[in-house]
């Protein structure tokens, strides 16, 4: 004997809209980047109409050059600054999830611990950079650090929402069939606070390499083995403009590779299941 | 039936089979000082379709949460006398509880979430494969095993939480309210589906409704309770020679049995309004 069920309307949707779903990508991706063109055509033209000399306002052309010109220079520069953002991306992920994980194991272990965090959070920085510099082995140690401090709290307490915010019946029914607190933590708290974790994961990227600029910045740390920060500073002491907004300009890619890359990870583990990647339709 | 073989009923020697709950004058007070649940006593035997019935706040769900074993009681004892006992004092397996909401992982499918039961008693999904699909066939979802909760309605997924119930094919069924939120035309054909079940598999249920008319519909016996502080207030079998179906619905013995509850929930409502 068996019940009958209606299939769900959701299928028909979605084959008739197929075209108008592409070209509405094609339109999504257009539109920003002819916006972005006529910006940097609007720039061009300023910089020739208005006579601004390159050292104080260089055109997109003279940018462009200097990070051709520059690559060998920029390049490493980019290099290390990628990597102390990662690097300190992937350590406050795994810090930031694993001290989530061990604050709500108890109500007196986050009583306990949770200001400790929270100290270190709204601490500046900046203000901190110093001492670390005189603890650290090397500067590259200390800008990690630095980085890691920065992007470790959002993982951290998104972490711990998403933990505390399990369905309280899924918790009862997990009792209900004995399951051991590990296998609760990992079939249920853990894919329950997936959502969460992605939102600390966006948050905790675009901060790391905030973080990793400021730090350096901070650090004035200088020579071969130095990130673009540091690019930045020497180009403006030189009164290189262009190689200035060409470090800038890398700066910026990496961060919407970031961007891109989080959001990218997110949509790929939320998309089929949660509501913040669904498109609603009425 | 799919069910049905796995867990006939066996006699035990004395010709009466043990029964499934025994709860001695079980109360149950909260952190907060509310007194739920005071001094009740129920024994619930193999086969029964017990309905709870009751006004809010008669500790209905307050009982079958200890039924259940989920959350000990104040005072009293309760005992499941034909189930094995874990460490932890608990039935072993033999329980299942569907609660009010489908409460359903939504980053499973619908395969994934009948899985659970068996994956926390470490069976592999290849091997539980032929028992989930059974629990999906019985509830009339076994095409929609690769579905997401999100996609399915209301009703759906309702049934995906009783499958997840029946994966364990335990002996005592708990439904806590289970079809409040449903529309009554879905929330009929789950009734009947319920009966179903119930007939073919010999598993005993015990459900807590507030709906008059859908315990006397459904249950074989019903215990009214009341409320401030939660207790029984009365325990009734109810007989009917006719099959529980849609033209039961519109009988005179539906009709009296409509009646008799009704009048002993006013009573039950009206006694603990003082």
């Amino acid at each position: 004997m068996r019940m009958q069920c209606t299939a769900p309307d959701s299928a028909p949707v979605v084959s008739s809209s197929l075209r108008k779903g592409n070209r509405d990508l094609l339109l999504r991706i257009l539109v920003p980047f002819l916006v972005l063109a006529t910006l940097v055509l609007a720039w061009h033209i300023g910089v020739t109409v208005s006579g601004v000399p390159p050292y104080i306002l260089p055109s997109p052309l003279a940018v462009a050059t200097a990070l051709f010109t520059d690559w060998h220079t920029l390049a490493p520069a980019l290099w290390v600054t990628t990597k102390i953002t990662l690097l300190s991306l992937l350590l406050a992920l795994i810090g930031g999830v694993g001290f989530a994980i061990f604050l709500v194991q108890s109500r007196w272990v986050e009583i306990a611990f949770y200001p400790i965090a929270v100290i270190l959070q709204v601490t500046p920085i900046v203000a901190i950079s110093p001492l670390i510099l005189i603890y650290a082995p090397s500067t590259q140690v200390a800008l990690l650090i630095c980085a890691f401090l920065v992007a470790f709290f959002p993982i951290l307490s998104n972490m711990v929402q998403g933990l505390k915010s399990v369905d309280h019946n899924l918790l009862n029914l997990f009792d209900l069939y004995g399951a051991s607190r590990w296998q609760t933590l990992l079939y249920l708290k853990l894919p329950a606070s997936l959502p969460y974790f992605m939102t600390g994961l966006r948050i905790g990227g675009g901060l790391a390499l905030i973080a990793a600029v400021v730090a350096e910045f901070a650090a004035g740390s200088a020579g071969a083995g130095s990130g673009l920060a540091f690019r930045l500073l020497e180009a403006q002491y030189r009164m290189n403009i262009p190689r200035l907004f060409a470090a800038l300009i890398l700066l910026s890619l990496l961060g919407v590779m970031i961007f891109a890359l989080t959001s990218f990870i997110s949509w790929l583990s939320l998309h089929r299941w949660h509501e913040s990647s669904l498109k609603r339709e009425n | 039936m799919i069910l049905g073989d796995a867990r006939a009923p066996k006699r035990s020697t004395e010709g009466r089979k043990r029964p499934l709950v025994a709860m001695d004058k079980v109360s149950k007070r909260f952190s907060s000082g509310t007194l739920a649940l005071s001094d009740m006593s129920l024994v619930v035997e193999s086969g029964e379709f017990v309905s709870l019935l009751g006004p809010s706040g008669c500790g209905k769900s307050t009982a079958l949460r200890i039924i259940a074993g989920l959350g000990d009681a104040s005072s009293g004892k309760i005992d499941w006398p034909s189930s094995r006992i874990n460490a932890k004092g608990l039935p072993d397996g033999d329980i299942s509880f569907v609660f009010q909401e489908p409460t359903l992982m939504p980053w499973q499918t619908v395969f994934g979430n009948v899985h659970l039961p068996l994956k926390l008693r470490g069976i592999s999904k290849a091997a539980a494969r032929p028992q989930i699909i059974d629990a999906l066939a019985t509830v009339g979802l076994a095409d929609f095993a690769d579905a997401y909760p999100r996609e399915l309605s209301g009703g759906m997924k309702m049934r995906v939480s009783i499958a997840r119930a029946l994966v364990t094919k335990p002996k005592l069924l708990l439904m806590d309210e289970p079809f409040a939120a449903l529309d009554e035309i879905t929330r009929q054909k789950l009734n009947d589906d319920v009966l179903r079940l119930w007939k073919e598999t010999g598993i005993t249920v015990i459900f807590v409704t507030h709906s008059v008319f859908e315990s006397a519909y459904l249950s074989n016996r019903i215990v009214v309770m009341k409320a401030r502080p939660g207790r029984v207030h009365a325990d009734f079998p109810l007989r009917t020679s006719l099959e529980r179906d849609a033209h039961y619905r519109t009988s005179e013995d539906y009709r009296q049995a409509c009646e008799k509850v009704s009048t002993m929930l006013l009573e039950a409502i009206g006694s603990g309004e003082h």
